[in-house]
């Protein structure tokens, strides 16, 4: 088949049919109604997108938060060694008074 | 008298609204023409025309008047339509099996008597409507601005938005998709 052929009739075809340029009646009218009606659906629209955009931030802060707390930690014993400290530094003063009696 | 577009135009941007209806009907026709062209269906004309004179509206402001208002509106009409078939694109591997009896006819009396086949008929037509559909968004917006309406790639690019080295390859991929669609739907029919 003559390809380049038919690809020539197929453009001429569409060359000789330019397509209609009416217009339906009274659609300046309803492109004026369009333009003056409140824009709710916008609001709405706006209100969604930032619900949207608040779901995805929280799951990207749940999933790295549960990312984070399933990471083993490299110093396994720094939060005993924490404790430690804390305890001591509570029971100081007390360690102190029984040394002085 | 009737006011030219430069003086609607100043109108509206001072806040008469009412001033943009007669640009509205000035220039319906040609957008209605331009979108019938870039469309796959009637029923979503009305719709696009709609978006892009609501486009035009909003982004009045922006229009410095330094070209003709209407080459501004088309620019914005070409690039709704475009937008309009990447965000409707449908199954484009569809179609060329039922083909109507009169394309059919037509393809074989072209395959018979290629010189005969007269372009002017309604099943050519309808042929390039089907081969259209099944290209994509961008290849077909290059072959009807380049081939059908036989613009200049400078022309595609001001229209379109796209750079000219941009125009030149899409319009190659274009030519490139539109034979294979051509294969395909010979394929399918003669082999």
């Amino acid at each position: 088949m003559n390809w380049d052929q038919l690809e020539k009739k197929l453009i001429a075809a569409a060359r000789k049919h330019p397509p209609r340029d009416d217009v339906p009646y009274a659609f300046e009218q309803r492109v004026m109604a369009h333009l003056r009606s409140p824009r709710r659906s916008d609001d709405l629209a706006w209100w969604g997108r930032g619900l949207w955009l608040g779901a995805g931030a929280c799951t990207a802060i749940a999933l790295l938060t549960s990312v984070w707390s399933f990471t083993p930690e490299d110093d396994a014993g720094s939060t005993a060694s924490f404790s430690h400290g804390v305890e001591q530094t509570l029971f100081a003063s007390a360690d102190d008074s029984e040394n002085a009696w | 008298m009737e006011r030219t577009d430069a003086e609607l135009i100043a109108e509206v941007l001072r806040g008469d609204v009412a001033s943009f209806e007669p640009l509205v009907a000035r220039h319906s026709p040609r957008v209605f023409a331009t979108v019938r062209r870039h469309s796959r269906r009637e029923s979503e004309v009305e719709d696009i025309v709609q978006e892009i004179w609501s486009k035009a509206f909003q982004k009045l402001p922006g229009f410095r008047g330094e070209a003709p208002f209407e080459h501004w509106l088309m620019r914005m009409a070409v690039r709704t339509c475009y937008d309009f078939l990447r965000e409707h694109q449908r199954n484009r591997e569809a179609n060329f099996t039922d083909l109507s009896q009169p394309e059919e006819e037509w393809l074989e009396h072209f395959v018979a008597s290629p010189d005969n086949a007269s372009e002017d008929t309604e099943a050519a037509r309808a042929l390039v409507d089907r081969l259209l559909e099944q290209l994509s968004p961008a290849s077909r917006m290059v072959i009807t601005l380049l081939e059908i309406e036989d613009r200049s790639v400078k022309e595609i690019a001001e229209l379109t938005g796209w750079s000219v080295p941009l125009v030149k390859v899409r319009a190659f991929r274009a030519r490139a998709e539109m034979r294979k669609c051509l294969q395909r739907m010979a394929r399918d029919k003669y082999l």
